[in-house]
């Protein structure tokens, strides 16, 4: 475990001196990243340039639910946002490579192009949070104040779990990287907008099958103080550490069940 | 969000022997005996395009991929129209039925028309940047044709590949406004055709660009966000605001994806459906002229990196 961190910690400073180099396409990218996660935010204010609320939510609420998915998502994509590029290494037989090395496999997969452009997407996720926090009609407990980071932290880990299960799926499928985008970047743009505008199956779906209600729909209802459209009692708007921390475990025994399955392509 | 930067790319890596298909397709079109100058450059261009066809078309389990996830984005992004079109009906002049058509439309061609990145940009970047483009220039061949019919081919496979099994879902799963007529569907992909030659020609004006940055992460970035934004992926052009919305509908990102749409739920007909082609091949025109202008400029004043 310490190995893990020391080695992911090794080779992320050794990507971001390599960024560095390259001062100015740095600022690019970043400044890119921004935009273009933005992008999303934009085509809510168009909408909203035609209606008062979207789903019986108002405009900072929805801002409260974007910029909470965003930042947790632009988190979760920073520490482990290159691992999709796993099929790519199984195929071209450089993940070889990774195995031979004196280091946690994991950690160097992880920390593979270490992409601190990816910073663009955290603090544009977390400039329309504060707006939408200051906007909406927030409940202020004490309580609530300190599920913000929670739920920040947590939802982060539940992405963080998509793409480890993504990942360690590639052993088998390893051109099938696309298949956890609709998870992550999908699921990223549902939980952008208000639960009650989906159909309740699929509610029920992203709260039981795949927690990603956890992310932010649960918590952001507790903070407006609102009911959930499924009626779970509210005390479930308190479980995203839990579920994150069961997901991580989940998607550390998937990691596990993958790699040793794993047969070297040969050539 | 949901785009990032270039998510659902179509595997680009899995990609990377493209010219080496391209070679093949080369020898395989030279004619036996020589008939004709024409017909021996149609033959190759099509030899070309069937390749950049194959080429695609061998990676089954990414292409099966890419369908789940353009599924999964058409049911998200339809319950969001639904919404959005019960606050307000008849926004932009469509109606539910015709939004969510939208939806599943454009969830259908944005691998074939690239609206998210994928298709021969970066290819062709990364030969400029090596300077394997020297080669290709070398050829007794057009540049700008045979990326094209390569071009042409990968995106008739993503239409075929990629494209029906999304659109037949979304037809099941909710009321979409599909046309009966089968000549609504021909002018369809005609306005789609003519969508993928504009999409060719802005990408390989920014793909030019290379001769004189090198490093074209840049304009590819500021172009991928402008086709995200422009082309009406995220939202309908026609439910932009006002002038603004007027403006974006004339630029060319509108014959990529608006234009094709509009020209299917029937909002283009009769003389109207000729400007809407017009407008479409117009671009076209307007941008494949320019790129030839660019690579004259090109290849007459750029130093070709060598190594």
């Amino acid at each position: 475990m310490v190995d893990g961190i020391r080695a992911y910690g090794l080779i992320v400073a050794m990507w971001i001196r390599s960024t560095m180099a390259y001062r100015a396409s740095f600022l690019m990218t970043t400044a890119g990243n921004f935009l273009g996660s933005g992008l999303d935010f934009v085509a809510i204010l168009l909408m909203f340039s035609h209606i008062e609320s979207l789903g019986g939510f108002t405009l900072a609420e929805v801002a409260l639910l974007y910029g909470a998915t965003s930042t947790s998502l632009g988190l979760a994509d920073l520490f482990l946002g290159s691992m999709d590029r796993i099929g790519q290494r199984v195929r071209d037989g450089t993940f070889d490579v990774l195995m031979v090395r004196p280091a946690p496999v994991f950690a160097q997969v992880a920390a593979d192009r270490f992409a601190l452009r990816r910073l663009g997407r955290i603090s544009q996720g977390a400039v329309v949070l504060v707006l939408g926090l200051a906007g909406a009609d927030v409940v202020w407990t004490p309580l609530n104040v300190l599920l913000i980071p929670v739920m920040l932290v947590s939802g982060a880990v539940i992405f963080g779990s998509v793409f480890v299960v993504g990942a360690a799926f590639q052993f088998w499928a390893t051109e099938a990287a696309e298949v956890q985008n609709s998870f992550t970047y999908g699921g990223n743009t549902l939980l952008q907008y208000p639960p009650t505008v989906f159909a309740k199956d699929l509610v029920r779906g992203v709260t039981f099958v795949v927690p990603l209600a956890f992310v932010n729909w649960l918590p952001a209802l507790r903070l407006l103080g609102r009911e959930d459209p499924l009626h779970l009692p509210g005390w479930v708007g308190l479980c995203g550490p839990l579920v994150a921390a069961a997901m991580a475990a989940l998607a550390g025994l998937a990691w596990r069940t993958g790699i040793r399955s794993y047969r070297s392509t040969g050539s | 969000m949901w785009l990032g930067s270039g998510l659902l790319l179509p595997a680009p890596a899995l990609s990377g022997h493209g010219t080496g298909a391209g070679q093949s397709a080369l020898r395989e079109a030279t004619p036996r005996q020589s008939d004709g100058k024409g017909e021996h450059e149609m033959r190759l261009y099509a030899a070309v395009a069937v390749n950049g066809f194959r080429r695609y078309a061998t990676y089954r389990v990414a292409t099966a991929a890419g369908v789940f996830t353009n599924t999964v984005f058409g049911f998200i992004i339809a319950y969001t129209f639904i919404a959005l079109w019960s606050e307000r009906p008849h926004l932009g002049g469509y109606d539910q039925a015709q939004a969510l058509t939208f939806v599943w439309v454009s969830q259908a061609l944005l691998a074939a028309c690239a609206l998210l990145g994928g298709g021969f940009q970066e290819e062709l970047q990364e030969r400029i940047r090596s300077g394997d483009i020297a080669v290709d220039l070398y050829r007794p061949v057009d540049l700008q044709s045979w990326w094209l019919a390569s071009e042409l081919g990968r995106a008739a496979f993503q239409l075929l590949g990629r494209g029906v099994v999304p659109l037949a879902v979304g037809a099941l799963a909710f009321d979409l406004a599909l046309p009966a007529d089968p000549l609504t569907w021909l002018a369809f992909l005609l306005a789609v055709f003519l969508g993928i030659v504009v999409g060719f020609g802005v990408r390989y004006l920014v793909a030019l660009c290379s001769f004189w940055l090198l490093d074209g992460a840049g304009v590819t970035l500021i172009a991928g966000l402008a086709t995200t934004f422009f082309s009406g992926v995220l939202l309908p052009l026609n439910a932009f605001p006002g002038g603004f919305g007027e403006f974006v509908r004339t630029l060319p990102w509108a014959a990529m994806l608006q234009v094709p749409v509009d020209v299917l739920l029937g909002r283009a007909a009769g003389t109207g459906l000729l400007t809407a082609l017009a407008f479409q091949a117009g671009w076209a025109v307007a941008l494949l002229a320019a790129g030839r202008a660019l690579q004259a400029l090109a290849t007459s004043k750029a130093v070709v990196q060598g190594g």
